[in-house]
């Protein structure tokens, strides 16, 4: 029993997909996972909800399932706490390729808008939480010494690195948000 | 041992987490560690990387290269900060091709990387430059020689980053069976609390994204430590702390339950210890207010203020 729109068709797959995910910083390692599931086992976000499945996204990476993974909601459902990245067996590194998945995802403008608002914070206070005059005399209060926001190098890095993929105007394609 | 340190507070723990990084001042102070506050640190690159891997490298690389340039180890608060830092110092000391890139990149911002300090946790530091037996030696006696956090039993929480990947840390702690901020617990005086599932991850990764799933594992932890019967949580990461501490209330309205279970930071109940002050501690901004600890610091300042009249 399959619903129509379930099903799919394989000759839709790109089978460079896992290629192109090993030749991505952090993607190295895609090619070795031989899906014995012992990333999803111990993931405490798979531990609550069905949403996020470490093992299921491989899967569907090797299958060549680009579109799929890479407009998904679950790539950025990875907490990063690296569990499974010190219990893999395969040494898959699954955080870092959960990451090399979403700077491709970001570069074709897949990117979660809070994201972009974090980039937007980081271009201009060179930090994710503004410090200015209020916060400072904050500080005083506890006799803590004043911070200095540094925007210009962060700013610098960001335009040359990221100039559009990073920036708020760019993003067009929302993946589903979740919440 | 290293005495001086650049001090990188990372964005949380400046607005944040003023009483880890009060605390964490004054402690290391007592230790004779000098925190050395480094102009121009800026976020460490850790919001970056899922986006833009190189971003994220240049960030951490010039937030490096400012600690280079004043001949500082790095000591980090933030357990993200200490991930994001320490990946990007094993990252370009390994690969002279990728450092070759990033120097061009940092040249044009007047900085150069080179690859001469360490990145440390003060958790980490505090464990292996300072050691526990050294720790112990700090700590205050009361006048009949008891410990003033003597009935006091703290669950640790490690997260996550301050740990793993672990072959980055050189294997200081096993990822596993976690010891290092135990050992810190106890060289207070207090008791070290079991819980189930120590390892759960605070959930704050993905609190931006889907705050459903995020409060679902801050909840687990929050049920198991309530359950165990701590006193507090004692943690070592801002970011744990916003997840367990200010989202306490968020997670007890959604769920309907009531934990009211003090958050502290490790370095708070260690200047408690050694006779700082609850003010000194910066314990009137934890939010959950940890009401035996108040009420136990403030009988022993009486207790030594009679002594003394």
């Amino acid at each position: 029993m399959s619903d129509e729109e379930t099903i799919i068709d394989v000759s839709t797959f790109d089978p460079h997909f896992r290629d192109e995910i090993a030749a991505e910083p952090g993607g190295e390692h895609i090619r070795r996972c031989y899906s014995c599931s012992t990333c999803t086992a111990g993931c405490p976000v798979a531990g609550v909800t069905d949403k996020y499945n470490p093992r299921r996204i491989i899967h569907m990476a090797l299958l060549g399932m680009r579109e799929q993974v890479l407009t998904s909601e679950f790539v950025w459902l990875c907490s990063v706490c690296y569990t499974c990245y010190e219990r893999c067996p395969q040494d898959v590194r699954i955080p870092e390729l959960m990451n090399a998945v979403r700077n491709i995802a970001v570069r074709e403008g897949h990117i979660p808008s809070t994201f972009t608002v974090q980039m937007e914070k980081l271009r201009e206070h060179g930090r994710l939480y503004e410090i200015d005059d209020y916060e400072n005399e904050r500080r005083a209060e506890y006799d803590l010494p004043p911070i200095h926001e540094e925007k210009t190098a962060v700013h610098q890095i960001l335009d040359r690195t990221c100039p559009e993929t990073c920036a708020e105007e760019a993003d067009k394609k929302h993946p589903e948000e979740a919440s | 041992m290293t005495n001086q340190y650049a001090l990188y507070l990372g964005c949380t723990v400046p607005v944040r987490g003023m009483n880890y990084e009060m605390s964490a001042r004054k402690v290391a102070e007592r230790l004779g560690i000098e925190l050395v506050d480094v102009e121009g640190f800026s976020c460490c690159g850790f919001p970056a990387k899922p986006l833009d891997w190189q971003a994220g490298l240049l960030m951490a690389a010039r937030n490096l290269a400012l600690a280079e340039a004043q001949g500082l180890d790095v000591l980090t608060l933030c357990s993200a900060c200490t991930g994001t830092l320490t990946e990007a110092n094993h990252r370009l000391k390994e690969d002279a091709q990728l450092r070759a890139w990033a120097n061009e990149q940092l040249s044009d911002l007047g900085r150069a990387y080179k690859g001469t300090v360490r990145v440390r946790h003060l958790a980490r530091m505090l464990y292996e430059e300072v050691g526990v037996e050294r720790l112990r030696e700090t700590i205050t006696l009361s006048a009949d020689g008891s410990h003033l956090l003597a009935d006091f039993g703290f669950a640790p929480h490690y997260g996550c980053h301050y740990l793993k990947p672990s072959h980055l840390y050189d294997g200081f702690d096993d990822p596993e069976n976690p010891q290092t901020l135990d050992r810190l617990i106890e060289a207070t005086g207090a008791r070290v609390v079991r819980y189930e599932d120590e390892g759960q991850c605070c959930g704050g990764g993905i609190l931006g994204f889907d705050e459903e799933t995020a409060l679902l594992l801050t909840k687990q932890k929050l049920d198991h430590v309530t359950a165990a019967g701590a006193d507090a949580l004692v943690l070592i990461c801002p970011f744990c702390a916003i997840m367990y501490e200010a989202n306490q209330r968020r997670v007890e309205k959604l769920y309907e339950t009531s934990y009211k279970l003090p958050v502290l930071y490790y370095p708070q109940i260690l200047g408690l210890a050694m006779g700082f002050s609850l003010e000194e501690m910066g314990i009137k901004l934890n939010r959950v207010k940890p009401r035996k600890l108040i009420e136990r610091v403030s009988e022993s300042a009486s207790q030594r203020v009679s002594d003394e009249v």
